[in-house]
């Protein structure tokens, strides 16, 4: 059992954990991904790490409550266990097994949108330990969505924020904002991470297309085991069939084909997702989504 | 010269539940049946069993009612007899050898070890005491059969022995691969809780190569030698158009949403979508699992396969249960693609006839495609249950371990030992898909060379 040492709401239905688990702790790398699961009839969620206390051995989790599991999830308190708590799944980022000196020559953007700036946290942490500078964007819908923000001021040379509807800082979406700091303000980049929704990480994939800005983004599929085992997280990446589990979860955002992840995601989870369960499934149809699908899984 | 019926559900009924469809002998029976074997002296059944079951013996023993020897004597070769007993395609092993099947049906072998393995967990019969410790601590990675094979043998020889599995569930493929109908949780359950009477420590949601190496096992941990028994988890597909869409499975996906997740049964959280009708590609024992588990799920289901009903490579009683549940089979029938609706989700599976050629590689008739006698099946869902291979994890995140061209871990055949230094293998991740009583096998040889190695490394 897993324990949660402490919780932290971060605005509307975000919520923060620190969970003990040593063993995950010691081994984690920015980029990589956990399986929690909450109790032994629960589903398998994954979530990116947005940061870890190898000291402490603990490992901490953000997530958003969209279906039934992720809100009984936020229904537990610090002192409660998790049943299971699997991880560091995945690969690490690139830069993290790169020469640092290369690395620091790189001038990084980050882009995370939503929940999404949970796991960008811990790259612009790791980035500033290692003395390499990196200017991240927030995107959010409202002032009320934006999380992580002190915590982001700290590690980022330069933090920019937005949100759609105006509400806190620049108004517009992220691509809007990358695009003003690029060709108004005279930025120039040439290494973006970007981690959203898998709508948002499309446009903005193609904006850093288009600015000629190589990219690399994290992906949210849907998972059952996260270890190899079933294929459910294929997605293809520049013509190529990849396990995001093991492959993944960071491809390069210009091959990734998003269309085709876009309509995995409603494998158990949209209207028609949904409606299509009702009419075949009857009783075995569960409301809740499925394994990832409830925008649980943040990167 | 017939052998003694075994009870059986129904198969109307079976097919809308998950209880196991066979019940096993009744006492009453199984002597009947134990009574039919000759006890000859040439023991061909033996010779035809992967681990040497001293099968005359314990048949004998089970005739005399002396059911605590039957085991032991069981015990001297095999540790998962209830396990073997109902998954051991038992028609090309010893039943195959058995003299009785020249003329008439031979013994039901198969059978009678599971009602040893039965008796023995029925009764909580205890077959071994811990033993004295010995101090050496050796790491064995996975659960399944390989794995609890390995532990237990190296256990009873005093080691102090930790399992490692990725999965939040012990017991390997027989737990996420194998349905209940087929092989109960509870069967695997309680050989599990046996190990844990030896001393073996079990830890879970650990992935090797990713939660800790086996470089940090041997150099920080203090394990001396490490097996790996992490099988073959990594589903093939079959690279035609249309496998992305939604309502394509791997077999590994459909088989662990139902079985390690549950998702069957309705209080479980995890979700399985398989429509009204299913097609299954691939006629090995994972194929049958994967379409008896769709049409207990209430799908018409077809079972798609390339070949002719002779060459099918799953357990003649599975082809058998799954006719019986009114499962379609399309021989000689291999898709060429999947096809979507606008929606991007599965309507149909374009098909192919085949006709069987010359013999290829595998000393199987050749199918090869008849022109122009395409067709379409309508169906919701598609498993492409077509086999798997080793996971790569482990063999890329430990320095000197090599692998063949099929990932497969190179070993010593004689005693399992891999290219690194105190480092064994058996099972699936060196074999790729097999059966659960080679890995046994492979496990028992690695042990007794991990034996050695410590005892001689000690001098």
């Amino acid at each position: 059992m897993y324990k949660i040492l402490k919780k932290k709401t971060l605005g509307t239905q975000v919520v923060l954990m620190d969970v003990e688990a040593p063993r995950v702790a010691k081994a984690s790398l920015p980029g990589q991904f956990v399986i929690v699961i909450t109790d032994e009839k629960g589903e398998r969620i994954p979530l990116t790490i947005c940061d870890y206390d190898k000291k402490r051995g603990s490992v901490t989790i953000v997530f958003q409550t969209v279906g039934d599991t992720t809100r009984r999830m936020a229904g537990y308190r610090e002192g409660d266990s998790f049943f299971a708590f699997t991880g560091p799944l995945g690969h690490p980022s690139d830069f993290v097994k790169e020469p640092l000196d290369e690395v620091k020559k790189k001038k990084f953007i980050f882009i995370g949108g939503g929940v999404g700036v949970a796991p960008v946290y811990p790259q612009v942490k790791w980035l500033k330990e290692n003395g390499v500078d990196a200017d991240v964007i927030i995107g959010a819908r409202n002032k009320d969505l934006v999380i992580l923000e002190d915590e982001m001021r700290a590690a980022a040379k330069n933090l920019y924020v937005c949100t759609d509807d105006g509400s806190y800082g620049f108004h517009g979406l992220v691509t809007d904002l990358l695009r003003d700091l690029v060709e108004k303000q005279g930025k120039s980049y040439d290494h973006a991470v970007i981690i959203g929704p898998m709508i948002m990480m499309k446009f903005a994939a193609k904006l850093t297309k288009e600015l000629n800005i190589p990219t690399v983004v994290s992906l949210n599929t849907i998972m059952v085991d996260g270890t190899g085992m079933c294929g459910a997280c294929r997605v293809n990446v520049g013509g190529e069939v990849k396990f995001t589990c093991v492959d993944g979860p960071e491809f390069d955002g210009h091959l990734v084909d998003f269309d085709g992840a876009m309509r995995r995601m409603t494998l158990f989870k949209t209207e028609e997702g949904k409606k299509a369960l009702r009419i075949t499934e009857g009783a075995t149809h569960r409301p809740a989504g499925g394994c990832g699908v409830q925008g649980a899984k943040i990167g | 010269m017939k052998r003694t019926p075994i009870g059986e559900q129904a198969p109307d009924e079976r097919n809308k539940n998950f209880n196991e469809v066979c019940l096993g002998y009744t006492e009453e029976q199984m002597i009947e049946e134990a009574s039919r074997c000759l006890q000859c002296k040439t023991r061909p059944c033996v010779d035809g069993c992967p681990v040497a079951i001293k099968i005359p013996e314990f048949i004998l023993h089970l005739r005399n009612k002396e059911y605590d020897l039957a085991s032991r004597k069981i015990a001297e070769d095999s540790a998962l007899p209830a396990v073997c007993g109902r998954v051991c395609p038992q028609e090309t092993q010893c039943e195959e050898l058995c003299v009785l099947g020249k003329k008439g049906e031979a013994v039901a072998i198969g059978k009678l070890e599971r009602f040893v393995g039965d008796w023995t967990r029925d009764n909580k019969y205890k077959l071994a005491d811990p033993a004295k410790p010995n101090q050496h601590k050796v790491a064995v990675i996975g659960s399944g059969p390989a794995g609890l094979t390995c532990a237990g043998d190296l256990a009873k020889l005093g080691y102090d022995i930790t399992v490692f599995e990725a999965l939040h569930k012990t017991g390997g493929v027989l737990v996420y691969g194998i349905p209940e109908f087929r092989l109960p949780n509870t069967v695997v359950e309680y050989e599990i809780e046996n190990l844990k009477t030896l001393g073996v420590k079990f830890e879970t949601n650990v992935i090797i190569g990713r939660t800790v190496t086996i470089d940090q096992l041997m150099n920080e941990e203090g394990f001396e030698a490490v097996f790996i028994g992490s099988g073959a988890g990594l589903p093939m597909f079959m690279n035609i158009p249309g496998e992305d869409l939604n309502g394509v499975y791997s077999a590994n996906e459909f088989l662990t949403r139902s079985n390690l997740m549950g998702a069957y049964d309705d209080s479980f959280d995890t979700p399985i979508r398989v429509g009204k009708r299913v097609a299954v590609v691939g006629g090995g024992n994972v194929a049958m699992d994967a379409a008896r588990t769709a049409k207990r799920l209430g799908a018409m289901t077809y079972i798609v396969y390339r070949r002719s009903e002779k060459e099918l490579p799953a357990r003649v009683e599975e082809v058998h249960h799954a006719q019986e549940e009114g499962i379609e089979f399309h021989m000689l029938t291999n898709p060429t693609e999947i096809l979507g609706d606008d929606k991007g989700w599965v309507r149909a599976i374009r098909c192919i006839r085949m006709e069987l050629g010359e013999p290829d590689d595998s000393g199987r008739r050749r199918p090869v495609p008849v022109k122009g006698s395409e067709y379409e099946i309508g169906v919701d869902t598609v498993v492409i249950a077509i086999g798997t291979s080793p996971n790569p994890l482990i063999s890329q995140t430990t320095p000197g371990i090599e692998i063949n061209k099929w990932k497969a871990l190179i070993i010593d055949e004689t005693t399992g030992k891999t290219t690194r230094e105190g480092v064994y293998a058996g099972g699936d991740a060196v074999s790729g898909s097999a059966t659960v009583i080679l890995a046994m096998g492979a496990a028992r040889t690695a042990a007794k060379a991990i034996d050695e190695y410590i005892r001689n490394k000690k001098k």
